[in-house]
C-alpha cells in the first residue's frame, strides 16, 4: 500500500482527499491490509469460493410489467431535474 | 507491397423483446416520457434489490439452441463497476466468466454463393444502461433511465470475419436469426441491435493477430460495412507508412464516413468484476431447456434451403422473404394452400408489398388474410378469373375486405370461357374493323394484339385470353377474301 | 406506566384497557424527548405515531388485534420508511425522504406495531461503537461516557432506556448482537435469508440481515414472527418454516467452542461460566467443540463486507437523490465532491479497502481467498452442528468501552467483532442476551444455532430468562 495505490483507489471510487488526511489514510489502510493479510496463513488449496451462506439457486419472476409506480415521487427527491430528465453537468463525449 | 488481411470479431448487443426489464418489473416500452418507465430498482434507490425475470433466460436459451451452442447448466451474474450518469447503481449487472450460452456457430452466406460457419464464442445476459441526452440544455446533460435495465444478450463472435462485407453479412444473418426466433424486434433504428467491432490487420498468410482497435456502437448493416472499410484502409495506411496501430476505442461518424479515436475514459480500465451478492446462481435445468426447444421455429438456413431447393424460388425472392419474418410467415401461409408458389411469391413480393408500401403497413398486418390471397391465386390457376381481373379483385379486397369468391360472384367477374360466346364476340369485332383485318392479312402479325384488346374491352376483361387468341387466329385466317 | 415493560406485559395492559395505545405512545414520546441527550433517535414521527395509536385503539376496542397491535417500536434508520427521513446516519442521505417502505417496515405495520421514529446508528451501519453517525454518537444509558455498541446502537440504547418497547436493527458482522450486549438487552440476528432485505439500505449484501432488539427473547420471537418470511422482492430471501419458540423444550447439547473461550478476559469468563452453569442446571448438556478457522473470521469479514460495500455505495453519486455538492463544474466534480462530502471517514476507509480487494492484481489474494476461507468457516459450523444443537459463546471480548477509546484505531475497533463475524459469514442465526454484569456494565452471551434454527436458540433464551433476572435489570439512568 502506497500513495500511488491510494490515488488509483480514490479515482476508482470517485473520492478525493484533503492533503492532511493522506498520511493518516495510508497508515489506516496499511494496518487494515496487515490485518486481512492474516488470511494468507490459511491453506485454501482446492477450496471452492463461497459467495452466499445459503447455497440455493435463483428463483425467477414471471415477465409481467408493473407500472404502478409514480415517477413524480422519485423526481421530487432528486437534486436537479428538467422535463423528467435528471440533470448532470454537461458530459463531453 | 505487403498484401494485408483484415481480421474482425463482432460483439453484438441484442435487446431482448421482453415485456418487463431483466431485474425490475418496469415495462420495456420505448418512446415514453423521460424516466416514466424507470422504477425504484431502475433508478437504484437505496435498499432496492434485483429480481430476475425468467423470459430473458428463456430467450438466451432459445438463441443458444439455434446456434447449436452449449447451454450452461449453471450461470452467474456479476457486477461490472464504473461510474457514469446513465448507470444508476454505479455498476452494470452482467456475466463475466459464467455466461449462459457457450460456444456455437452461425453460417453466413458469402457473395460468391458459398457458406461459411462463423464461430460464436459466447453469449451472455446483461442489463442495458439509460440514455444521456447531451443536446437539450446548455451546460447540462439530461439522463433518461427508461432504457436502463432492458435485457441485452451480448453475442461475441470469434475473430473469423475477414472483410467488411463478411462482417456485415454476419450482422445481417444474426439479425435474421434473432428476429426469426422472436427474441428481438430487430429494429435497428431504435438501437435494438448494436454492434461493436474489433478489427486488426495482418500480412496475408501470417497466423498471429495484429494490434486491434474497437469501433463502438455501429447500428446498421451499411454502417458496419462502411465503418470497417474505412478502418481497414486506415490501419493499412498506418502500417504501410511504417507506423503502428494503437489499441484504442474509435467511434464511427456516419456523416463524415470516418472513424475517430474516442477520448479515453480515465480509470475505467479496472471494472472490478465480482459475483453480484444480491443474486444467486442460476440453475438451468434440462426441463427448462426442453421446454424452450419446442418453441424454436424453422431457422433462416433451413428456411432458405426450403425456399430455394424445394420451392424453386429465386435468390432474390428468398432473400426478400428471409429478411422479413412476417413476409416469410405470410408467404408460408399462402403457399400452404397447395397453389403455384412462384405465382404466390410474385404476388406477395409484387402487389402485396407495393400496396403495403403505399399504405405504410408492415407484413404483420396485411389486410387480406393469407387464405384469401391463396384463393385468389387459386382462381387464376383454375381460370375462374383472368390475371387482370385478379388485380381488381385484390384492390377490392384490400380496400373493402370480403371474400375472393364473393367478390367474383357479386361483380360478375368470372372469366368468359364459353367458346361459342367468344366466337360471337370475335366475329363482331372482325366485321367492325376491316382495315385492321387487312393489315393482318398483309402479314402484320402484331395487329393481333389490337384484336385481343378489343375483345377484352367488349367482355370487361373477363374473356379467357388463351381462348381469345386461338379463336382470333383461326377466324382471321379462314376469312373470305375481301371483296 | 412501566417504561421497561416487555411486549407481553404491554399486550395485556392494552387488551385489558389498563392504558390506551395513545397513552402509551404519548408516554414513550415523552421519554424520547426527555432522553434527547442519549441521542438514540434521528427522527421522531410523533404525528403519525399518534394517528396510528388512535387506529390501534379502535382495533383493540373492536377486538381485531394481532400480537403487535398498538405496540410502539422504532426502526433503525436504514430501513426505508415512506414519507420519513431515512438517512442511514449519513450526510449522504441527510435529505432522503424514502418514497417507499422496506418489507420489514411494511410487515411490522401490518402486524399492528406503531412506528415512533428512526434510531441512530453508525453511518451506513459501518462501525461497532455508534460513533460514526453524521448525527453524533449515541450514549450508553448504563454509563454515558461509554458507547452503546454498533452499528444498531440507537436501537439497543433506546430499548435499554425504555424509549420504545422494541426496535428493529440490522446485523452484518455483529451490529445487532454487540450493541444488545453492551446495553443489556436481547437482540437476534436471524439466519441469512430469513428476513427480507428489501428496503433495508445495503451495506454488505451477502451478510446483512434485519432483526429485532427487545427486552426479552420471547419479545424478539414475537417480532421475528412478524418480520420473517419469503419476499419476492429479495432474491436472497428464503422459503422456510416460520419460527416457533414454543416448539422445542427438549434437553439440548450445547457446544462450547474453545476458540471463543480460551482467550477471554477472566472477568468476562467468570460471567459466561456462570451462564453456562445456569444452562446446565436447566438440564442441558455442555460439551467442548472446535471451530478451527475462527481466528480468520475478522480478516475474511472485512474483505468481503468491504468489497460488497464498495460497490453497494456507488449509487450515491449526487444524481438522483441524496447529497449533491453545490455548483459542480463537471461530472467528475459532481461525483468526487458529492461523495467526499457525503461520506464520513469510516465509510470512505471501507469503500477504499473493498475496492482494493476487488481490483486487478488483488482479487485472487483478497476477495477470492476470503470467499474460500468463508467456506471453511461455514464448514466448521456445519461440522459442529453434527455434534451439538446450539453453541454458547461470548458476544464481545469486553463490555461497553469508553467513547473515543478506539475511534482513531480502526483495526482495534474491527477486532471487537471477533465473536460475532463468524456466524455472520456462515449465515447462522445468533441470539445475544444479557447474562451478567461486570463493573456495573452488562455482559452478553451469544447462542448460535444452525441455519433456520431460530426456534431452538430463542426457546433456550426464554428458558434462561425464566431462570435469571439479568434481562430485567435497567440502567440507573433516569431523565424524568
Amino acid at each position: 500500500m502506497d500513495q500511488q495505490t491510494i490515488d488509483k483507489l480514490l479515482s476508482l471510487c470517485q473520492l478525493s482527499l484533503q492533503p492532511d488526511d493522506r498520511e493518516k489514510l495510508l497508515r489506516d489502510l496499511s494496518s487494515i491490509v496487515e490485518l486481512v493479510d492474516f488470511m494468507q496463513s490459511i491453506d485454501t488449496d482446492g477450496v471452492k469460493p463461497l459467495a452466499h451462506p445459503l447455497e440455493v439457486n435463483q428463483r425467477f419472476r414471471p415477465d409481467e410489467p408493473d407500472t404502478s409506480f409514480e415517477q413524480e415521487r422519485y423526481q421530487a427527491i432528486a437534486p436537479q431535474t428538467r422535463d423528467g430528465l435528471y440533470l448532470v453537468p454537461r458530459v463531453v463525449e | 507491397m505487403t498484401e494485408w488481411e483484415a481480421v474482425i470479431g463482432l460483439e453484438v448487443h441484442v435487446q431482448l423483446a421482453t415485456r418487463s426489464k431483466i431485474f425490475s418489473r418496469a415495462a420495456t416500452s420505448f418512446g415514453e416520457y423521460p424516466n416514466s418507465n424507470a422504477n425504484a430498482v431502475d433508478i437504484a434507490l437505496p435498499g432496492v434489490l434485483p429480481v430476475l425475470n425468467e423470459e430473458p433466460i428463456r430467450m438466451a436459451i432459445k438463441f443458444g439452441l439455434a446456434i447449436d451452442a452449449e447451454i450452461a447448466s449453471s450461470c452467474r451474474f456479476d457486477r461490472k463497476n464504473y461510474f457514469y450518469p446513465d448507470l444508476p447503481k454505479g455498476y452494470q449487472i452482467s456475466q463475466l466468466d459464467q455466461p449462459i450460452v457457450g460456444r456455437g456457430a452461425l453460417p453466413i452466406f458469402l457473395s460468391d454463393g458459398s457458406i461459411r460457419e462463423i464461430g460464436i464464442t459466447r453469449a451472455h445476459l446483461e442489463e442495458d444502461a439509460g440514455k444521456s441526452i447531451h443536446t437539450a440544455y446548455d451546460g447540462f446533460t439530461g439522463i433518461d433511465l427508461n432504457r436502463a435495465g432492458t435485457p441485452l444478450l451480448e453475442i461475441v463472435s470469434e475473430p473469423e470475419l475477414y472483410s467488411a462485407a463478411e462482417a456485415a453479412a454476419y450482422f445481417r444473418e444474426l439479425h435474421g436469426l434473432v428476429t426469426t426466433l422472436e427474441i428481438c424486434d430487430g429494429n435497428l433504428n431504435e438501437g435494438s441491435m448494436r454492434c461493436d467491432a474489433n478489427i486488426s490487420i495482418r500480412p496475408k498468410g501470417v497466423e498471429t493477430l495484429g494490434e486491434r482497435t474497437e469501433i463502438k456502437n455501429v447500428n446498421s448493416f451499411r454502417f458496419v460495412e462502411k465503418a470497417l472499410e474505412y478502418e481497414i484502409d486506415r490501419q493499412i495506411a498506418v502500417l504501410d507508412a511504417g507506423g503502428e496501430v494503437v489499441l484504442e476505442t474509435r467511434l464511427y461518424d456516419s456523416e463524415r464516413d470516418e472513424t475517430r479515436s474516442m477520448r479515453s475514459k480515465e480509470s475505467s480500465d479496472d471494472y472490478r468484476y465480482f459475483p453480484d451478492p444480491d443474486l444467486l446462481p442460476v440453475d438451468i435445468t434440462d426441463e427448462m431447456i426442453e421446454s424452450v426447444r419446442v418453441t424454436v421455429p424453422e431457422l433462416p438456413t433451413a428456411k432458405r434451403n426450403r425456399y430455394v431447393l424445394e420451392l424453386g424460388l429465386t435468390d432474390y425472392e428468398e432473400g426478400r422473404l428471409i429478411e422479413d419474418l412476417n413476409a416469410a410467415r405470410y408467404f408460408d401461409a399462402v403457399a400452404e394452400r397447395g397453389i403455384d408458389v412462384k405465382l404466390a411469391a410474385n404476388w406477395i413480393l409484387g402487389d402485396v408489398a407495393a400496396a403495403l408500401n403505399r399504405d405504410e403497413i408492415s407484413f404483420a398486418n396485411v389486410p387480406i388474410a393469407p387464405d384469401e390471397l391463396g384463393t385468389l391465386i387459386q382462381r387464376i390457376q383454375d381460370e375462374t378469373i383472368t390475371g387482370k381481373i385478379a388485380k381488381s379483385v385484390f384492390e377490392t379486397l384490400w380496400a373493402e375486405g370480403g371474400s375472393v369468391d364473393g367478390t367474383i360472384e357479386n361483380q360478375g367477374l368470372r372469366q368468359l370461357n364459353d367458346t361459342s360466346e367468344l366466337e360471337n364476340v370475335v366475329s363482331q369485332i372482325i366485321s367492325d374493323h376491316p382495315g385492321q383485318v387487312g393489315q393482318f392479312r398483309d402479314g402484320k402479325e402484331k395487329i393481333l394484339g389490337f384484336f385481343v384488346g378489343q375483345v377484352m374491352k367488349a367482355t370487361n376483361g373477363q374473356a379467357n385470353p388463351k381462348q381469345v387468341n386461338e379463336i382470333l387466329r383461326r377466324e382471321l385466317s379462314v376469312l373470305p377474301p375481301t371483296p | 406506566m412501566n417504561p421497561y415493560a416487555n411486549m407481553a406485559q404491554l399486550r395485556s395492559g392494552l387488551d385489558n384497557g389498563d392504558f390506551s395505545a395513545e397513552e402509551l405512545v404519548h408516554f414513550y414520546l415523552g421519554r424520547i424527548n426527555a432522553a434527547a441527550d442519549l441521542n438514540c433517535f434521528i427522527t421522531v414521527d410523533s404525528d403519525r405515531a399518534l394517528a396510528a395509536a388512535k387506529s390501534a385503539d379502535k382495533a383493540i376496542a373492536d377486538k381485531r388485534t394481532g400480537p403487535l397491535t398498538g405496540i410502539p417500536i422504532a426502526h433503525k434508520d436504514l430501513f426505508c420508511t415512506e414519507g420519513l427521513l431515512t438517512s442511514c446516519a449519513s450526510r449522504m442521505l441527510h435529505n432522503f425522504v424514502a418514497p417507499y417502505d422496506a418489507t420489514v417496515v411494511d410487515r411490522l405495520r401490518k402486524a399492528g406495531a406503531i412506528t415512533l421514529g428512526k434510531t441512530n446508528m453508525d453511518e451506513f451501519a459501518m462501525g461497532s461503537s455508534n460513533e460514526t453517525s453524521f448525527y453524533g454518537p449515541v450514549k450508553n444509558p448504563w454509563n454515558q461516557a461509554c458507547v452503546p455498541g454498533g452499528s444498531s446502537g440507537g436501537s439497543a440504547a433506546a430499548v435499554a432506556a425504555g424509549l420504545a418497547a422494541a426496535c428493529t436493527g440490522s446485523d452484518t458482522g455483529g451490529s445487532i448482537r454487540q450493541p444488545a450486549s453492551f446495553c443489556g438487552v436481547t437482540g437476534l440476528k436471524p439466519t441469512y435469508g430469513r428476513v427480507s432485505r428489501y428496503g433495508m439500505i445495503a451495506f454488505a449484501s451477502s451478510l446483512d440481515q434485519g432483526g429485532p432488539i427487545a427486552c426479552t427473547a420471547s419479545d424478539a420471537g414475537t417480532l421475528l414472527n412478524a418480520m420473517e418470511g419469503h419476499d419476492p422482492n429479495d432474491s436472497t430471501s428464503a422459503i422456510a418454516e416460520a419460527t416457533d419458540i414454543d416448539s422445542s423444550r427438549r434437553p439440548l447439547k450445547i457446544g462450547i467452542p474453545s476458540q471463543y473461550w480460551n482467550d477471554l478476559d477472566s472477568s468476562m469468563a467468570k460471567v459466561l461460566e456462570a451462564a453456562r452453569h445456569t444452562l446446565e442446571s436447566l438440564g442441558h448438556d455442555c460439551v467442548p467443540v472446535e471451530l478451527p478457522h475462527t481466528e480468520a473470521a475478522i480478516a475474511v469479514y472485512y474483505v468481503i463486507a468491504g468489497a460488497e460495500a464498495s460497490t453497494n455505495l456507488s449509487r450515491y453519486d449526487g444524481v438522483r437523490y441524496g447529497h449533491r455538492t453545490t455548483s459542480p463544474e463537471n461530472l467528475d466534480d459532481l461525483y468526487q465532491f458529492s461523495r467526499t462530502e457525503g461520506f464520513g471517514s469510516e465509510v470512505k476507509r471501507r469503500i477504499l479497502t473493498g475496492t482494493y480487494a476487488l481490483s486487478v492484481g488483488y482479487y485472487d489474494a483478497y476477495y477470492l481467498k476470503a470467499q474460500q476461507i468463508r467456506r471453511l468457516i461455514r464448514q466448521d459450523f456445519l461440522d459442529a452442528f453434527m455434534e451439538v444443537d446450539v453453541l454458547l459463546t461470548p458476544v464481545s471480548p469486553s463490555t461497553a468501552f469508553e467513547r473515543e477509546a478506539l475511534i482513531e484505531d480502526p483495526v482495534g475497533m474491527y477486532q471487537q467483532d471477533i465473536y460475532t463475524t463468524p456466524a455472520s459469514l456462515a449465515g447462522l442465526p445468533a441470539l445475544s442476551l444479557p447474562c451478567g454484569m461486570r463493573e456495573q456494565m452488562p455482559v452478553g452471551m451469544q447462542l448460535i444455532g444452525p441455519h433456520f434454527g431460530e426456534s431452538s436458540i430463542l426457546s433456550l433464551g426464554c428458558q434462561y430468562q425464566n431462570e435469571t433476572d439479568w434481562h430485567a435489570l435497567h440502567p440507573a439512568y433516569e431523565h424524568d
